[in-house]
């Protein structure tokens, strides 16, 4: 199965049928979807090691995600999908292909231009949180702000609304060894969200989580979806991927399956049995 | 039996398995107590290596428990009823002795000429390590003196104007080597520098640093102006050489009234008055060497401390397994702990073997005694200590994370789990009004606060022995005009004070790079957490540098006032100094080596901060991770 043809997303509601367009109409397609897109890909590659020992973690993929679109990326352990997330949010460097954010270019740019993109325009919420220890909730959800070069008193403002709005207003002064797993991710989300950013990227938010936890953290999810909020959420968890527009599989570092999830909002009260 | 062998087995086996799996590592521990060692092995070799050689030659030329000198002929009769006092079982003289000058390769000198029979004599007979002794028109020069010339043997040399060759070159134990002769004339002698606004209150015609030469009596009475200018001097031979000092101070009045000397006292000298004046040089560069041997050690726990608990926090799994299959604490910890055992032991035999090896450069110009000096023996009074240093300083350092990783849970331990970072409340507010990179670096300092102590101590004992070093270079520089030493002096107390700061820099260096790369590691996913939340590497390089240079600033304003200050008067205190002769560094100096150590360390932890603010991101999360 080709991967130009099968594992575009962006192709794949695309009319199989319609005739070729030509390159110069190619072009201005892709640029519509460019200006469309917060994150589109195309071709990307991550490739390890090199002759026989080379393995192609993420394998050509084409991606376009719209603004306010939450898509979830799913399967089996070592498929390639946190890599993808990786290079989504310019952590890691691809070996090929193409990646924009926000219409921008982010595969060639600098470390620096790289780190400037991702304080204002990228969130990230880790499986294990990756909460600074020796940081309250409070703390640590405004060290991206700070890092930033905002204000402490304007990055202190934004922290505790995003305290309140996670439901942890009564933890702000707590180390994180202090909090639960769950209220832990929380913090992370918050922390996330700290400087507005155009794009969450979350690899197996739950996956560190109890059940109870998880679906603190899948409401929380929810609510962010539906304020609008761009989403790529890897995941192991049928709950969480239910809850978004979009699910991808993804297979040996290529996409092999998509499914646009009708509704989007409001699914995960309708899986989890809390609504008819 | 069994049980015990089998342990013991157990903890050699895993502890040298360890080390040579991190060869980088304990070659570096082993540096860090080498440095320690070797200098500590040259000040205590140091202080064997002139009094052996005096001892050796006091032994071949028979030298004398007692020197006694009259300055006048009228008082000779006291000085020879010395000979037949109570307890002196031998004698030779008296000797004529007269004050005068020689020149040699165009240069002249005062010296101390003696009137010596041809025949030997039976105490204080002048060991020859050149040609032969004396006879009408040769001269026989003191060892020492003949060095500080450059004569030789067949060399042509004048006394008072008249020529006379060098027929032999000798030592003696009735004085000590140039420059800290005896003074046997009634001139007197004024030894080492005098500062120039003491110089004209000098009594005319005393001798400046004289040297020793030994003439036939009949050339030096023939050199004396008057026999009333002849001075003269009996060596003495006691019974119990131990009573030497109680002979001399019971004889002390038994000078003549018209000697010149005040209330007819007789000037003597016991064997242990020379022996002193023999091993003064090396008395002071013994004081310096064990000086900066206390320091290096300090460093050296220092180094230790960082490397151990780095070596121990990776090391956590490994004792969690240990525990796992049954190894009680005192097992896990006597395994850590055997490890630094093994490098301290190795550190202080090759410290002992490089420190008696590199001894003879230090231990001075001096031919002037007999028995090598270059290869003063290591005893196990030496060797004891240096190991009991090396063992003290490996246990010191390793003790608090050894038994915290001993007593750790064993199932955190198989975790793996990282040792919480401390939280400096206030220092985290206060780092969040700062740029980022000082933000980040604040932070990274408070999360390791005994690291940072560390850092500051390294610094400040490190900056405290370039302070002294300074003082003592500005002192010796001085020299001669404002103390007591000898050109030749100078040159040993430089070598000594060179080896010191050589040592000290070393380690020192180790130590930053060691502390900065401790932290990088340690901070390894925080690093990378900072640049997931937009930090640029820039920043973080800059923070984990930042994170060195700011211990680094306050070590060095600590260092200069109050360590380098009181190590000083330390120094001042134990080698009875006179600290007003010394000049203190002045103030520009002083910012200097403040500024200097902050540039020195930002460009050392350059390197290990760039390499840790470049690590890849995704790959230092994802270890974590795993």
């Amino acid at each position: 199965m080709s991967n130009a043809a099968n594992t575009n997303p962006a192709n794949a509601n695309t009319d199989a049928n319609a005739p070729h367009a030509n390159a110069a109409d190619t072009r201005v397609a892709d640029m519509n979807a460019a200006s469309m897109s917060v994150l589109r890909t195309r071709g990307l590659r991550k490739e390890y090691g090199r002759g026989d020992g080379l393995v192609r973690a993420v394998d050509g993929v084409d991606l376009d995600i719209g603004a306010g679109e939450t898509v979830a990326v799913m399967g089996p352990s070592g498929c390639g999908k946190s890599t993808l997330l990786h290079l989504l949010g310019g952590l890691d460097r691809p070996s090929g292909g193409e990646v924009s954010l926000n219409g921008r270019r982010i595969d060639d740019i600098g470390e620096r231009a790289l780190a400037r993109m991702r304080r204002t325009s990228v969130g990230f919420v880790f499986q294990s949180f990756h909460l600074m220890e020796e940081l309250t909730a409070v703390e640590n959800i405004e060290l991206p702000a700070l890092l930033a070069r905002r204000s402490p008193r304007a990055a202190r403002r934004r922290a505790t609304a995003l305290l309140e709005q996670v439901g942890l207003a009564d933890r702000a002064r707590f180390l994180p060894s202090a909090l639960s797993g769950g209220q832990r991710q929380r913090i992370a989300i918050a922390r996330a969200l700290s400087n507005e950013p155009s794009v969450v990227l979350a690899d197996e938010p739950t996956g560190n989580l109890d059940s109870a936890a998880a679906l603190d953290v899948l409401r929380l999810f929810e609510r962010l979806h539906e304020s609008g909020q761009t989403l790529v959420i890897v995941t192991h968890d049928a709950r969480i991927a239910a809850t978004a527009d979009r699910m991808i599989s993804m297979r040996d570092g290529a996409f092999v399956d998509e499914t646009r999830l009708s509704g989007g909002t409001g699914q995960l009260g309708v899986f989890i049995g809390l609504e008819d | 039996m069994g049980g015990t062998m089998g342990h013991l087995l157990l903890v050699g086996r895993l502890a040298v398995r360890d080390l040579r799996r991190r060869r980088v590592e304990a070659a570096l521990l082993l540096l860090a107590v080498l440095a320690a060692t070797t200098t500590l092995t040259l000040g205590l070799v140091l202080r064997d290596a002139a009094s052996n050689p005096y001892l050796h030659t006091r032994k071949v030329t028979n030298g004398p428990d007692v020197v006694a000198s009259v300055s006048q002929p009228v008082a000779l009769s006291g000085l020879e009823q010395l000979a037949s006092a109570p307890g002196v079982v031998d004698h030779s003289g008296p000797y004529p002795a007269i004050p005068a000058k020689l020149q040699a390769s165009g240069r002249t000198s005062d010296i101390q000429a003696v009137g010596r029979d041809a025949a030997h004599a039976s105490v204080d007979q002048p060991e020859l390590v050149e040609g032969s002794w004396v006879s009408d028109g040769g001269v026989v020069v003191e060892a020492a003196f003949a060095g500080a010339l450059k004569v030789h043997t067949e060399d042509r040399v004048t006394v008072n104007g008249r020529a006379f060759r060098v027929v032999g070159i000798a030592v003696t134990a009735a004085s000590a080597p140039y420059p800290g002769t005896s003074c046997v004339v009634r001139v007197g002698c004024a030894n080492g520098a005098v500062p120039e606004d003491q110089a004209a209150a000098l009594p005319l015609g005393v001798l400046r640093d004289p040297g020793l030469v030994w003439l036939t009596q009949a050339d030096v009475r023939s050199l004396a102006p008057d026999p009333n200018s002849l001075s003269y001097v009996m060596n003495l031979k006691l019974a119990d050489p131990d009573t030497a000092q109680a002979f001399a101070d019971g004889h002390l009045s038994d000078g003549h009234p018209g000697d010149g000397h005040p209330g007819g006292t007789m000037p003597m000298r016991t064997w242990e008055d020379i022996l002193r004046d023999a091993t003064e040089l090396a008395g002071d560069s013994q004081i310096l060497l064990l000086i900066g041997a206390w320091l290096l050690g300090l460093l050296a726990v220092a180094s230790l401390s960082v490397l151990v608990g780095g070596r121990i926090a990776d090391q956590t799994r490994r004792v969690g397994l240990l525990k796992a299959v049954g190894g009680t604490p005192s097992l896990v910890a006597a395994v850590l702990l055997a490890e630094y055992v093994v490098v301290a032991l190795v550190a202080a035999g090759a410290g002992l073997a490089i420190g008696s090896l590199t001894a003879p450069m230090l231990t001075g110009p001096t031919a002037g005694l007999i028995g090598s000096a270059g290869t003063p023996p290591v005893t196990a009074s030496t060797a004891g200590l240096v190991t009991a240093v090396a063992l003290g300083v490996a246990v010191v350092a390793t003790l608090v994370p050894v038994v915290r990783a001993a007593r750790s849970s064993t199932v955190k331990a198989l975790l793996d789990a990282p040792r919480p970072p401390r939280r400096m409340g206030w220092l985290i507010a206060v780092s969040a009004r700062l740029p980022v990179p000082l933000l980040l670096a604040l932070r990274l300092a408070a999360r390791r606060p005994r690291r940072v102590l560390l850092a500051v101590a390294s610094i400040a004992i490190t900056v405290s022995g370039v302070y002294v070093l300074l003082v003592l270079n500005a002192f010796l520089a001085g020299q001669p005009g404002t103390g007591g030493y000898q050109d030749a002096q100078v040159e040993v107390l430089r070598h000594v004070l060179g080896v010191w700061a050589v040592i000290l820099l070393c380690l020192a260096t180790v130590n930053a790079i060691v502390i900065t790369w401790a932290t990088v590691l340690d901070n390894r996913r925080s690093s990378a957490l900072a640049r997931a939340l937009g930090a640029t590497p820039r920043e973080v390089s800059v923070a984990l540098a930042a994170a060195q240079v700011l211990p680094a600033l306050v070590g060095a304003i600590v260092g200069v006032f109050p360590v380098g200050f009181a190590l000083f008067s330390g120094i001042n205190a134990i080698t009875g100094g006179d600290s007003d002769r010394a000049t203190l560094p002045p103030p520009w100096q002083l910012v200097a080596v403040v500024v200097a150590t902050v540039l020195v360390v930002a460009a050392l932890t350059a390197v290990p901060a760039r390499l840790g603010g470049r690590r890849p991101v995704a790959e230092s999360l994802q270890v974590e991770l795993a």
